[in-house]
C-alpha cells in the first residue's frame, strides 16, 4: 500500500463528487430532511426517541450504499478500472481511497444529521452524542463497504441499483427496528445475528437509553467494524487485474 | 503463419507473443498468434473489427486471461508488476473520469504512476489539448475524450505503448499529428503497438500486422507487403492475402 497513492484516490472521489453539486446537496440534505419527516410524523409520541437514533445511523448506510455501488460499477464499466489495474495501485489503495473519501462524506453527512436530530428534533440520546455520531459514520462506511463488494456481481446500473432491496431491505427488517430482537422467531433472530446493521442498531439503541457506554456496546461497535473490514477484504478481493 | 525477418533478434524485442490463444465465452478470439516487436518501433496492428485486435492488445497489456502461449514484454510476462510504469495502454473507449475536468484525470493518473506533476503539463501538448485543460472531459467532443484517455497513457514515458484504436473519429488534420507524435515516441525509444481497423494508416507504420479471425495474417513492413502480394495499397495486399490463404486452404 502507497499512502499517497491511497491520499490521490480519495482527492479524485471528492473531485468528482464535487463537481456533481445536486448528488452532494442530496447526500447531505436527504437524511436531515427524512428525520425531520420522521420527527414530524411521529410528533408527540415517545417513538421518535425510539427509533430516532437507529434512523440516524440507518439512513447513512443506506444512503452510501447506494453512491458506492453505483460509482463503483461506472469504474468498472468506463474502463478506468482496468486502466488503474494496469498502473503500479494496489487494490487497497483503491479501496482505501474510496474509504477514506466516502468516509469524510459520511463525518459531513453524520454531522450535520446528528446535529439537527439532536438540537432542532429534540431528539433524547442518555449516551454521548460523539458516540452517537461515531456510529453513524461506522455505519455509513459500513453500507460504503458492502456496497463496493456487491458492485462486483452488477453487470448494469438496474442491476446494481436492485441490490438495494436486496441486501439491504432485509437488513432493515430484521436489525430489530420494526421488531426488537429477542422477540422474533428463532430462525429470523438466527439470520439477524449475522447481518452486521443488527449491531449498528442495538449500539444505537444502547446509546439512547443508557448513559454510560458499556461492554456491550462496544462489542456491537467492534461487530460493525470487523465487517467494514471483511467487506472491503472481500471488495479488494473481486478485483481482477486479468479478466476473460 | 509468420512471415517477415525480424531486425534485432529475439533478445531486443520488446513484445514477444508465442503460440498465444485466447478463448472468449466459449468462442477462440485468438489461435496460434506468435510475433514480435522490436523497440524503438511504431508497429500497426490492421484488421477488420472483430479480428481480435483489442484481444491481443489486453493479452500484451496482461489484463487477458489467456488459454495458451506466452507473452512477454520487455522480458517480463505480460501484466508482472513490474511492467506497471513501462506499458502505457490505451483502450478503445476512452478510459478516463468524464465527470472530472482534463487536469484533475491527468493528475490523478500522476499520482498513481509517481510521475512528477509537469507531466500534466507535457502530454497535454503532446496531444493537443492544451486549450482544455480545464474542461469537463465529458463535456468534450469523442475526438477530444480519446485524446484525454491518450494523454493519461502518456504519462510517466512508458516504455512501450498499446494503443488500441487511437485515430478512430477524428479528423484528418489530428491523426496526421497524432502519427507524427507516434514517429516521434519511436524515435525517442518507445515501442508502439498501434491497431485501426483504417488500412490507410498503415503508411504510418515501419510494421505492420495483417490480423484476420484471429490469426495473424501477415508481419511485414508496408512495402515489403505491397511488393509481396504485388498489391497497389495495404488494403488491396489485405485482399490477395485473405484470397490466397483461401485457396490454398480449399
Amino acid at each position: 500500500m502507497k499512502l499517497s497513492v491511497t491520499l490521490a484516490t480519495a482527492r479524485r472521489v471528492l473531485s468528482q463528487l464535487r463537481h456533481d453539486h445536486r448528488t452532494l446537496a442530496m447526500l447531505i440534505v436527504v437524511p436531515c430532511l427524512l428525520l425531520a419527516l420522521l420527527a414530524w410524523v411521529f410528533d408527540g409520541t415517545s417513538t421518535f426517541d425510539r427509533v430516532g437514533a437507529p434512523l440516524l445511523g440507518i439512513f447513512p448506510f443506506v444512503i452510501m450504499f447506494l453512491v458506492t455501488s453505483v460509482a463503483t460499477l461506472r469504474e468498472r464499466t468506463s474502463g478506468t478500472l482496468e486502466r488503474l489495474l494496469t498502473l503500479p495501485i494496489g487494490k487497497l489503495d483503491l479501496l482505501m481511497g474510496y474509504a477514506l473519501a466516502f468516509g469524510l462524506v459520511a463525518v459531513v453527512q453524520a454531522g450535520a444529521a446528528t446535529a439537527l436530530a439532536v438540537t432542532l428534533l429534540g431528539l433524547d440520546v442518555a449516551g454521548p452524542v460523539w458516540l452517537l455520531l461515531v456510529v453513524a459514520v461506522l455505519d455509513a462506511l459500513l453500507g460504503m463497504a458492502l456496497g463496493l463488494l456487491v458492485s462486483a456481481f452488477a453487470a448494469t446500473e438496474f442491476q446494481a441499483v436492485q441490490f438495494m432491496p436486496a441486501f439491504v431491505l432485509p437488513q432493515f427488517l430484521l436489525c430489530g427496528l420494526l421488531v426488537p430482537r429477542d422477540r422474533m422467531a428463532g430462525v429470523l433472530r438466527a439470520v439477524s445475528d449475522v447481518l452486521p446493521l443488527s449491531y449498528a442498531v442495538d449500539a444505537m439503541g444502547d446509546l439512547t437509553v443508557q448513559e454510560g457506554v458499556d461492554a456491550a456496546t462496544w462489542g456491537d461497535l467492534s461487530v460493525v467494524g470487523l465487517s467494514i473490514v471483511l467487506a472491503l477484504g472481500l471488495g479488494a478481493a473481486t478485483l481482477r487485474r486479468r479478466t476473460p | 503463419m509468420t512471415t517477415g525477418t525480424d531486425v534485432n533478434g529475439p533478445g531486443q524485442a520488446a513484445v514477444a507473443v508465442r503460440d498465444l490463444r485466447v478463448v472468449r465465452g466459449g468462442r477462440t478470439v485468438l489461435d496460434s498468434v506468435t510475433f514480435e516487436v522490436a523497440r524503438g518501433s511504431v508497429t500497426g496492428l490492421l484488421g477488420p473489427s472483430g479480428c481480435g485486435k483489442s484481444t491481443l492488445m489486453r493479452s500484451i497489456v496482461g489484463v487477458q486471461v489467456v488459454a495458451g502461449g506466452t507473452v512477454e514484454v520487455l522480458g517480463h510476462p505480460a501484466g508482472a508488476k513490474a511492467l506497471r510504469r513501462s506499458v502505457g495502454y490505451v483502450t478503445q473507449a476512452p478510459s478516463v473520469y468524464l465527470d472530472l475536468t482534463v487536469r484533475e484525470n491527468l493528475r490523478y493518473f500522476a499520482a498513481v504512476l509517481g510521475a512528477p506533476a509537469s507531466d500534466v503539463h507535457r502530454v497535454v501538448e503532446q496531444v493537443g489539448l492544451t486549450g482544455h485543460v480545464d474542461a469537463v472531459t465529458g463535456r468534450l467532443s469523442g475526438g477530444e475524450e480519446a485524446r484525454v484517455s491518450l494523454a493519461a497513457a502518456l504519462l510517466g514515458s512508458p516504455e512501450v505503448l498499446v494503443l488500441d484504436e487511437p485515430t478512430i473519429g477524428l479528423d484528418p488534420v489530428l491523426r496526421r499529428d497524432l502519427w507524427g507524435l507516434f514517429a516521434r515516441l519511436a524515435e525517442a525509444g518507445s515501442t508502439l503497438l498501434v491497431s485501426s481497423h483504417a488500412m490507410d494508416e498503415a503508411t504510418r507504420c515501419g510494421r505492420l500486422l495483417l490480423m484476420r479471425d484471429g490469426r495473424i495474417l501477415a508481419d511485414d513492413t508496408p512495402g515489403g507487403l505491397l511488393e509481396r502480394t504485388g498489391a497497389p495499397d495495404v488494403e488491396g495486399a489485405f485482399l490477395a492475402l485473405v484470397d490466397r490463404a483461401e485457396r490454398s486452404a480449399a
